[in-house]
């Protein structure tokens, strides 16, 4: 019983590694951009919640509604005026710019907020959990964060195929320079797509917050885990990165309880292994299909 | 006898050459004329710090490997020099090699699998695998105890005075730091270096005219994971304890080596020699401000990929073509009188 409690919790966390991942996901599959200050931006997000919590007296959940109007506007801004200059056949200039901002953002972070651990107190909702029997209880919130991740997701994918702006987005991942050619501005669609990446990646950081402890290094951890769910899913598939990223978050807590029961390595190394093991045997991902680039 | 020959030196390539041999021999005999050692300390960084950006240099300004897990060949380097000196027993200094041998052997494994990524998540990639040994080593237990600060003792290090040790470990990066920038140089004059550039211009134009990519590329990451390997070793050599956390830090052993290349100018080799000396300036005028160490050359480094793509030696090229190692060919007309054939 203790092992599908493991599933379940899996599946839970999965749906925040899912949340993370979208936004790599979204700028790969439209703009094939890497950004690899992705996990310190989620911080960043985190700690803009820590300061919006603490001089506005608000739950976590409320400072969302600051916190993520401030990450997209950044996004657009970052995008437009910045990773746009990037993008091009030589994926180096992408690279250096967005590494050399995570390694900035991290120590910034640091002057600014120190190494300590930080958490965000959601009050009642972070410790209620709905009883389901005597070995499995569901924590309120992880359920919170899953139906998230799948509002999300179900609304991008919605997005996508029904609307006018999804529309560009697909022509202009599809072909650019046609895309030009009938009108879509695509500087401008690329930094829509950036500025939802950020909105989605400033949940993940807040929620991250109120589900443990973290510090101003974590950016990269969170990276890793978000660039396994969109390589384990399949480049370019949203629906490939939820499932990539309900698999790790499956494998993490089952590996716990490997570890707990036979003491052989931690949680965060099963899922590195699955990932490693999918890009040896499958490298386009479970749902790619689409030649990488 | 045709009207054109092809030429790799410049003259400012001869001065370079006879300038960099000037400078090798000079710094050789530190030991010597810096009898407080104020110059050799931070020279010893230094030096390692040259080594691994030429290193990465090779692989990303030239084979198109941009590895930001540079750190996992630091780390295994580490650990090997702390498994042969302190388990085995060899000299430490003679375990340097072994040290490069073993990432380099460790190094096929790892392409196996990042070499099936591209670009941004080739990066990635190297980065998880270098998280992945990270977290092996911290959690190896009783093997290779990667959780505890470990140090090289004083049994493997009997032999030698502190002061003998120092100066050896100062010649090791000497030796790492010209021997890096030499093999950028030779490797670039070769065929594979005619291959790498083919790549490096266009992909699949060059695998249509008969260059091995895989291979081509593959022997690149090797020799790079040999000579960051013995480096790891040197550092632990200077350093003398590490964490797995330390070892395989991927903000020492790649931000930085990555900012100072960038910096300098990726893709050439004048480049990475400009890089490490700005890191040297900054180094010094922030002592230990290390947080701000890495704001700063992480904003210089992003600002310079956006305006100057080819860093500072970019700009200097901008200004006047001059070719300090002699790697590039060129067409040279042929003097109408005296010239042999």
């Amino acid at each position: 019983m203790e092992w599908i409690n493991a599933v379940v919790q899996g599946l839970l966390l999965g749906g925040l590694f899912a949340l993370f991942a979208t936004g790599l996901s979204l700028a790969f599959g439209v703009m094939r951009f890497v950004n690899l200050a992705h996990g310190d931006l989620a911080i960043l997000g985190a700690f803009l919640a820590v300061s919006t919590t603490a001089s506005m007296d608000i739950n976590p959940f409320i400072s969302l509604l600051v916190v993520v109007p401030i990450m997209t506007a950044l996004g657009y801004a970052l995008q437009r005026f910045v990773f746009n200059r990037t993008i091009g056949e030589d994926p180096l200039p992408s690279i250096l710019v967005t590494f050399g901002l995570g390694v900035v953002l991290q120590n910034l972070l640091l002057e600014r907020y120190s190494a300590d651990s930080r958490g965000l107190d959601a009050g009642a909702l972070e410790t209620s959990s709905l009883t389901i029997n005597d070995d499995i209880a569901v924590g309120w919130f992880p359920v919170v964060i899953l139906v998230t991740a799948l509002v999300v997701l179900i609304g991008l994918h919605l997005f996508l195929r029904r609307t006018r702006l999804g529309r560009a987005f697909r022509a202009t991942s599809d072909a650019p320079a046609t895309a030009r050619l009938m009108g879509i501005d695509d500087r401008n669609i690329y930094a829509v797509v950036m500025a939802i990446a950020f909105a989605t990646v400033a949940v993940a950081g807040v929620f991250l917050g109120i589900r443990q402890t973290f510090g101003p290094t974590d950016g990269p951890a969170q990276l890793v885990f978000g660039f396994e769910a969109v390589v384990i899913g399949g480049l370019g598939s949203l629906w490939g990165t939820l499932l990539g990223g309900l698999i790790l978050g499956v494998a993490q807590t089952v590996g716990n309880q490997i570890d707990a029961d036979f003491g052989f390595l931690s949680g965060p190394l099963y899922g590195h292994l699955i990932f490693l093991g999918v890009l040896a045997f499958r490298p386009t991902g479970l749902l790619g299909s689409r030649s990488r680039s | 006898m045709s009207e054109y020959r092809i030429s790799r030196s410049t003259p400012e390539s001869t001065v370079g050459l006879i300038g960099a041999a000037v400078a090798v021999l000079v710094l050789a005999t530190l030991p010597w004329w810096d009898s407080d050692g104020s110059l050799q300390t931070p020279l010893i960084v230094v030096l390692y710090y040259l080594a691994l950006a030429q290193m990465w240099n090779l692989l990303a300004g030239f084979a198109g490997l941009v590895s930001v897990g540079q750190q996992m060949f630091v780390g295994i380097g580490i650990y090997t020099m702390l498994q042969v000196a302190e388990v085995i027993g060899l000299d430490p200094f003679l375990a340097v090699p072994v040290a490069g041998m073993v990432a380099a052997v460790l190094s096929l494994p790892v392409a196996a699998f990042a070499f099936r990524l591209k670009g941004g998540y080739f990066a990635i990639g190297t980065w998880v695998v270098a998280e992945v040994l990270r977290l092996l080593v911290t959690e190896s237990g009783t093997h290779l105890r990667g959780g505890d600060v470990r140090s090289l003792t004083r049994d493997s290090l009997g032999g030698y005075s502190l002061e003998m040790r120092t100066n050896l470990t100062y010649w090791l990066a000497l030796a790492l730091a010209a021997g890096a920038t030499a093999i950028v140089v030779f490797a670039l004059r070769s065929r594979l270096g005619l291959a790498l550039r083919a790549i490096r211009d266009n992909e699949s134009g060059a695998r249509g005219l008969g260059v091995d990519v895989t291979r081509t590329k593959l022997i690149v990451w090797v020799v790079a994971a040999f000579w960051t390997g013995c480096t790891g070793a040197v550092i632990l050599l200077n350093t003398n304890s590490a964490t797995a956390a330390s070892a395989f830090s991927v903000l020492r052993w790649t931000a930085l080596v990555i900012f100072i290349a960038v910096i300098g100018g990726v893709g050439s080799t004048t480049g990475a020699i400009i890089g490490v000396l700005v890191y040297w300036f900054l180094d010094e005028q922030l002592e230990d401000a290390e947080n701000w160490r890495f704001i700063i050359l992480g904003a210089i480094a992003a600002v310079m990929a956006l305006v100057a793509p080819r860093g500072f030696y970019g700009l200097l090229q901008r200004w006047r073509p001059l070719q300090f190692f002699p790697v590039r060919r060129r067409l040279v007309k042929r003097d109408s009188v005296g010239e042999p054939t």
